[in-house]
């Protein structure tokens, strides 16, 4: 459904992505990992526009996304919940989750968004900026999810989070997953993480993928190799 | 002082509160909420108050019987011009040098001077005034020595109607939600689905609208010439950064503090001292908060 080819990006002068392949199915999750700066944001925001690409195509659905602004991206069908969240500090919860809804200029949010996050409810009034970081990543993958994307990509969402958040947001992504029917790429340095929420695993060196597993015949200490220098 | 001079000096205060928040209005959404240095911003004011001169010379010779409702046309032209001059000088100049503020200031410096020109080519280097609407000369006669002037009272209701359209616009709607998330973090603003490009447009356009509607107000009560705009720039950079960027309580209250205090020591002293001493506490008071009177406190 979402397929990178030939992805070529720079960061300023640095060459960060080489040639990157990419083959997303329908309902599939995948985790991308790798050590710190191996290209694993820089895929991400490519993705999502935020940075662009040299070279090579991004198309969602058969829909060519290379060219196009953040905006236009999401209106297609990409979900982002960036590295450090980026929840709008001033803006209260429900505005922040608000922000992620264009296409319907005054409907509510959709109840189901409080079901997975409750403490967001409890928080709705509250300034974004004055959450604690789980809540505030909950947050994030709210304003994500209220734009219905077809692919949902989330960077780095374990990072300075509590171990028993992480699992409850592992656990939420899960369902909310099998209910709405999106795809999902998942950053990930924690392998815990990634191997709760993920089909497959795609190891990123350098901005190339040098070694790819599934689930089902998973080797773990050769993923944790990798990981560890 | 008697009752009479207290409430008239009250409503002096009150009077320059108005007149300053109109034009803090423009200032806070451009300066205060996008960040962008708009030296230029005097110089729409008195666009707008030149777009009221040619409406009232327009009704003069075209409608000279409906001269009563040139004002509040005035007031909805000087608004309309001066939000698509804002506009088109968004898409044109200022989207470029988001990120260089010291650029922007010296090029809409620039921009203030070729405006300032140009006012000086169409409209002449006279200074220009309009008519004052039948239904706002003379004042309100409240007692043998109390009055008070109905133009300035129109201007007080004015700008509480302008303030609140524009609070209920940024803190109410969804097109404010965007702006605010647009002006605290474009990029993010962008990936969760925001045309932060048409944002930025709009949000520069209605902060000129403002200045628009400012400036057509104030030729009720001073005449407009080419360099009009400059002295009320200042006045309105002081009152934006007192109060605190980014708040628009903040702005209202430093007009509120500033107006009455002036007016209150321009009893006590004289005009310019009046003002120096007003500046002195503006400055003392932001030595020690920084952010102004009224900066939010969150973790960023």
């Amino acid at each position: 459904m979402l397929s990178v080819n030939q992805l070529n990006v720079y960061y300023g002068d640095s060459h960060v992505l080489r040639n990157l392949d990419l083959e997303l199915a329908p309902a599939e999750s995948l985790a991308i990992m790798g050590r710190n700066g191996m290209g694993k944001t820089t895929l991400l925001k490519s993705l999502v526009g935020m940075l662009p690409a040299r070279s090579g195509s991004i198309r969602l659905a058969g829909q060519e996304l290379t060219t196009g602004k953040s905006y236009e991206r999401v209106a297609a069908g990409i979900g982002f919940v960036p590295q450090g969240r980026m929840i709008f500090p001033y803006l209260t919860v429900e505005e922040n989750i608000l922000t992620g809804m264009q296409g319907a200029p005054v409907a509510p949010i959709p109840d189901y968004i409080y079901e997975y996050f409750p403490v967001l409810f409890e928080m709705r009034g509250r300034k974004g900026g004055n959450l604690s970081g789980g809540q505030q990543q909950q947050l994030a993958i709210a304003r994500a999810l209220v734009s219905n994307p077809k692919v949902l990509i989330l960077d780095e969402p374990t990072e300075g989070i509590q171990p028993s958040i992480i699992k409850d947001i592992a656990r939420a992504l899960n369902l909310l997953k099998k209910e709405r029917g999106f795809s999902l790429i998942v950053s990930e340095q924690v392998l815990s993480f990634a191997m709760a929420v993920a089909d497959r695993y795609l190891i990123i060196e350098k901005g190339e993928f040098v070694h790819s597993e599934v689930r089902e015949t998973v080797d773990r200490e050769r993923i944790l190799r990798y990981l560890t220098i | 002082m008697t009752f009479d001079i207290l409430v008239m000096q009250i409503f002096s205060g009150f009077s320059l509160f108005s007149v300053l928040v109109l034009m803090a209005l423009g200032l806070t959404i451009v300066f205060g909420l996008m960040g962008v240095i708009n030296m230029a911003h005097g110089e729409l004011m008195a666009m707008g108050s030149y777009m009221t001169y040619v409406t009232s010379v327009v009704f003069q010779r075209y409608f000279p019987d409906h001269m009563g409702w040139y004002f509040i046309i005035g007031i909805g032209v000087a608004f309309v011009v001066t939000f698509a001059f804002g506009f088109l000088l968004e898409r044109c100049f200022i989207r470029f040098m988001y990120k260089r503020p010291l650029d922007t200031l010296l090029a809409t410096w620039g921009l203030s001077l070729v405006l300032q020109q140009l006012f000086r080519q169409v409209f002449g280097p006279k200074e220009v005034t309009v008519p004052t609407v039948q239904w706002l000369q003379g004042a309100w006669k409240i007692s043998e020595g109390l009055e008070l002037p109905l133009n300035r009272i129109f201007i007080i209701g004015l700008t509480l109607v302008i303030a609140a359209a524009v609070f209920l616009f940024l803190y109410r709607s969804r097109w404010g939600l965007r702006i605010r998330a647009v002006t605290q973090n474009r990029a993010m603003a962008g990936a969760a689905g925001i045309n932060t490009a048409r944002v930025d447009a709009v949000t520069f356009a209605l902060g000129c609208g403002l200045a628009g509607i400012a400036g057509s107000s104030f030729t009720m009560l001073a005449s407009t010439g080419p360099v009009s705009g400059q002295q009320y720039l200042v006045d309105t950079f002081i009152v934006v950064v007192f109060g605190g960027v980014e708040s628009l309580l903040g702005t209202f209250l430093s007009a509120f503090a500033i107006g009455q205090t002036q007016i209150s020591l321009e009893y006590l002293t004289t005009g310019s001292m009046a003002k120096a001493i007003t500046l002195l506490v503006v400055i003392v008071l932001l030595f020690l908060r920084p952010n102004g009177l009224f900066a939010a406190k969150v973790r960023r």
